[in-house]
């Protein structure tokens, strides 16, 4: 058992440093080892993984207090604190995952790992293939979300958490949450789904599919194999993640952050970079496409095209919730025309139908689809309320 | 608690699985549930309520009623409760058939127009009135359907609905004999359990 080993995860002593006192600090990620061959919803078998993750807080000695913590498309197990003093930027959920934060890891023991397929340490596209010995590349297995949570399951057997008392994830991370509920109903406690969707739309799929043209279509790309080249396609990551960009933000957010200023006074009248925008969106692009593998983001945009847990039940999402037993809180957020609230209340609707346990909350936001990684007062304030009820109702189990 | 929440407590039945159309808190639906077992959503859009209803752990919906109940199915419930929202909606007489698609019964409270007060406000000052139950300014009060008892027995009447039992609430406490008596005259809040033919 490694779970002695979970203090290490998270180094209190932040005294000397800039951090901020309501972050979870310096933390260190963890890798745990899995040799029990995982069979995937492709019909392959992967033989044994790494998964990496890190821990926030302390798992309490009822281990009824863990949260786990689902990243998006270009997530990862870093979802909080700094991994080191100068670190520019914390985790991604920084603004909601910390001590008297929504998320709070005075009173929870949050996990939060980086899926399989991913590209930032967990087996993947760039890990080795233990039968052939080469870099896996596009041969990696195609994911589900359902892969992924079986995978989280056996995580948690590792950590000896029998029950989350909340799963939670935005976006791609939602999607992971709500199979949470349908695949283990009886190891979640309570379900937070946040700027998600219950299947992509035929929109979301061509945005995918032009991300993925961009990648493939790129000469460096060498059909998955520029690992071999000694190459990166970095001008399809680019434009994958430039299109991507796009539709995590609103037009309004885009029109308040650039409007339609130049970089500089005049018109060149050519195709350099003068519109403000352009150059934000470049910036973030070449970013991105030094960052992030090229299989491993083909590999994501491909686990969302898939998800629909309806399918399987002639397209009713209401019959197909029917295993699910815990509260759920969704929210949505009125800028959000990637997911917007209309997904996420198909998912509410469904979920009144069959009966369950909801909460639906429709933040008013201008930060389109990526409000959901941002601080915003009435989100925070619903978030921590819910989290608040899970919180009280644990305590009053562990009083008796 | 509020009066006309006191009076529907009684009328509500063990277990029912029931609706909220403008929860607020959800103090009903939590007194509901520790009381009677009762089980459902609250809808609401004030987001200071439906934080409140997260924390005490109630279901809550953010829903603008004006849009509709679309979303709800015929009679998937035993009971549709609207509390001092009647008044605030485009068209009451398209909710009251919403709410009796979706439920058998409903119970429904609304500020009483006809009441003393109001009259006196009216009728003598000349201003509209303002009261505990009406606490609005007319340029700033969402309270755009205003009725009274007997406006409301009428629309009943016309929509055949069966008036199931009536009550008024005074305030906080329970009603004078007066306003038993006479409530159009001397009930502020209307208190009534309706239900449709053919159920």
């Amino acid at each position: 058992m490694i779970v002695q080993d979970l203090s290490t995860s998270q180094s209190t002593d932040t005294t000397m440093s800039k951090i901020p006192s309501d972050s979870v600090g310096l933390v260190t990620p963890q890798t745990a080892h899995f040799d029990t061959p995982l069979t995937l919803a492709c019909g392959r078998t992967l033989p044994s993984y790494d998964l990496v993750y890190e821990t926030y807080g302390e798992l309490n000695a009822e281990r009824s207090n863990a949260v786990l913590v689902c990243h998006a498309l270009s997530g990862h197990h870093h979802a909080a604190g700094y991994h080191h003093e100068d670190d520019r930027k914390p985790g991604w959920w920084e603004a909601h995952i910390g001590p008297g934060k929504s998320i709070d890891t005075n009173r929870f023991f949050v996990v939060s790992l980086n899926n399989l397929g991913g590209c930032h340490g967990s087996t993947g596209p760039c890990s080795t293939d233990p039968e052939t010995g080469r870099v896996w590349g596009p041969d990696f297995p195609m994911m589900t979300v359902t892969d992924w949570v079986h995978s989280q399951a056996r995580l948690a057997d590792r950590l000896g958490i029998e029950r989350f008392a909340a799963v939670a994830g935005g976006s791609l991370g939602g999607m992971q949450v709500l199979q949470w509920t349908l695949a283990y109903p009886e190891r979640i406690a309570n379900a937070l789904i946040i700027a998600a969707t219950p299947k992509l739309s035929a929109q979301n799929i061509a945005f995918n599919e032009v991300a993925r043209q961009a990648i493939r279509s790129d000469p460096e790309y060498y059909g998955g194999r520029y690992h071999e080249h000694d190459a990166i396609p970095r001008r399809g990551l680019k434009l994958a993640r430039m299109i991507g960009h796009i539709t995590y933000l609103s037009e309004d957010s885009m029109g308040y952050k650039f409007g339609r200023n130049l970089r500089e006074d005049d018109f060149h009248f050519g195709y350099d970079v003068e519109f403000q925008v352009e150059s934000y969106l470049r910036y973030q692009g070449d970013t991105f496409s030094t960052s992030f593998d090229a299989n491993s983001y083909l590999l994501m945009t491909k686990v969302l095209d898939y998800f629909d847990p309806a399918d399987i039940h002639g397209g009713d999402l209401a019959t197909a919730l029917a295993p699910a037993n815990c509260p759920f809180l969704v929210v949505s957020f009125s800028s959000d025309w990637r997911f917007p609230p209309s997904r996420s209340e198909e998912l509410v609707d469904a979920l009144i139908q069959a009966d369950k346990s909801v909460s639906y909350a429709r933040i008013e936001s201008p930060h389109g689809h990526d409000a959901f990684l941002l601080p915003e007062p009435r989100y925070q304030s619903v978030f921590s309320a819910f989290m608040g009820r899970i919180a009280r109702d644990l305590s009053l189990k562990e009083a008796h | 608690m509020r009066s006309d929440l006191a009076l529907i407590r009684r009328w509500v039945p063990e277990g029912a699985h029931i609706l909220d159309l403008g929860c607020g808190d959800g103090a009903l639906l939590d007194t509901l549930a520790r009381e009677k077992g009762v089980s459902g959503y609250g809808l609401e859009i004030d987001p200071e309520g439906i934080t409140a209803c997260m924390a005490r752990g109630v279901n809550v919906i953010e829903q603008n009623l004006d849009q509709g109940l679309a979303n709800f199915d015929d009679n998937a419930y035993d009971l549709v409760i609207m509390t001092q929202a009647l008044q605030a909606l485009r068209r009451p007489d398209l909710m009251l058939d919403e709410m009796l698609r979706i439920a058998e019964e409903c119970i429904i409270t609304f500020p009483n127009f006809a009441y003393w007060r109001h009259r006196f406000y009216l009728g003598f000052k000349g201003y509209m009135p303002v009261s505990k139950s009406l606490p609005y300014a007319w340029y700033d009060t969402p309270n755009i359907h205003l009725s009274t008892f007997n406006d409301f027995e009428r629309l009943c009447r016309d929509k055949d609905l069966i008036i199931r039992d009536q009550a008024v609430g005074n305030g906080d406490h329970e009603a004078h004999w007066s306003a038993k008596l006479w409530p159009n005259l001397f009930g502020e809040t209307a208190v009534y359990r309706i239900g449709r033919h053919g159920a």
